[in-house]
């Protein structure tokens, strides 16, 4: 585990770069994060991100991309606008949290 | 806690070069429920993952995308050896109602969505659905009675046209 500075942050990483300790997150990191990736956050950008959060605190784990269009209200086709090619994995990266395990 | 060294900020590769323009075809020729997934999943799994992706549904398969049978797949024992039960009991009456039952509700259990909204979210996330020329001549169907978002039907040669560099499965 390596850590990692990014806008003033410090925090922990994995070898591709995603956070391994969700508590060292916070909205300002995320933004920071989404930088890196090209995503200039918007609100209905921030809504994905603060689900993500909300709802790995309840269930442990990354909720998919159904998950997230099922719960969060924002429909799989804008997810894949908002956060284009790989959106589960951008998401994640950007809200501090691992990648999402389940296939679906 | 120790202090390790602070690295340079690593970005996860999410736009390797190695993906890019790769396209994936998948070939759904099958119409029992059971068959129907691994196609689903995958195609759902290869448009996350940013590959240009097609499925081309042909024979049984033409089952996945007809209005009348998409959301009734069924799932069988006959014939079946992995389901570890005597083939004897396949046949009695009821049975495949029971199996499909069950099978249908494991899958729910996973919150993996029925076929006719897992073809919806294949669509939502950029995929493409063709349906099969010969199949639907032989089966005296038309564009109407397949579900809407498949997007034409087409003749093999142009599948195999438009899905020119692709990997392909055949399931």
């Amino acid at each position: 585990m390596t850590t990692t500075t990014l806008a003033g942050h410090e925090f922990h990483v994995n070898d591709e770069g995603f956070l391994t300790v969700p508590s060292e997150w916070s909205e300002e990191l995320g933004a920071a994060l989404a930088a890196q990736i090209g995503i200039e956050m918007t609100e209905r950008h921030w809504e994905v991100v603060r689900f993500l959060r909300a709802d790995f605190a309840e269930a442990g784990e990354t909720a998919t991309l159904r998950r997230v269009a099922a719960r969060s209200g924002v429909p799989v086709k804008e997810l894949f606008v908002l956060f284009p090619q790989k959106p589960a994995k951008k998401m994640a990266y950007v809200a501090g949290l691992p990648k999402p395990h389940g296939c679906v | 806690m120790t202090t390790t060294p602070t690295a340079p900020a690593v970005v996860p590769n999410f736009d390797d070069s190695a993906s890019e323009g790769r396209k994936l075809a998948i070939i759904c020729s099958k119409g029992s429920l059971d068959m129907a997934y691994p196609g689903l999943i995958l195609a759902n799994a290869a448009l996350g993952e940013g590959v240009e992706t097609h499925l081309f549904f042909t024979f049984w398969g033409f089952d996945m995308i007809n209005k009348k049978t998409m959301g009734d797949l069924k799932f069988t024992m006959l014939g079946n050896p992995a389901t570890h039960m005597p083939q004897g009991l396949g046949g009695l009456p009821g049975m495949t109602a029971l199996a499909t039952s069950k099978l249908k509700k494991s899958i729910a259990d996973l919150d993996v969505p029925e076929v006719p909204e897992f073809l919806e979210q294949i669509v939502a996330s950029g995929g493409h659905l063709w349906a099969c020329r010969m199949s639907a001549d032989m089966n005296h169907l038309t564009e109407e009675d397949l579900y809407d978002e498949v997007e034409a039907i087409i003749s093999a040669s142009d599948f195999i046209e438009k899905t020119a560099g692709a990997q392909l499965l055949f399931i």
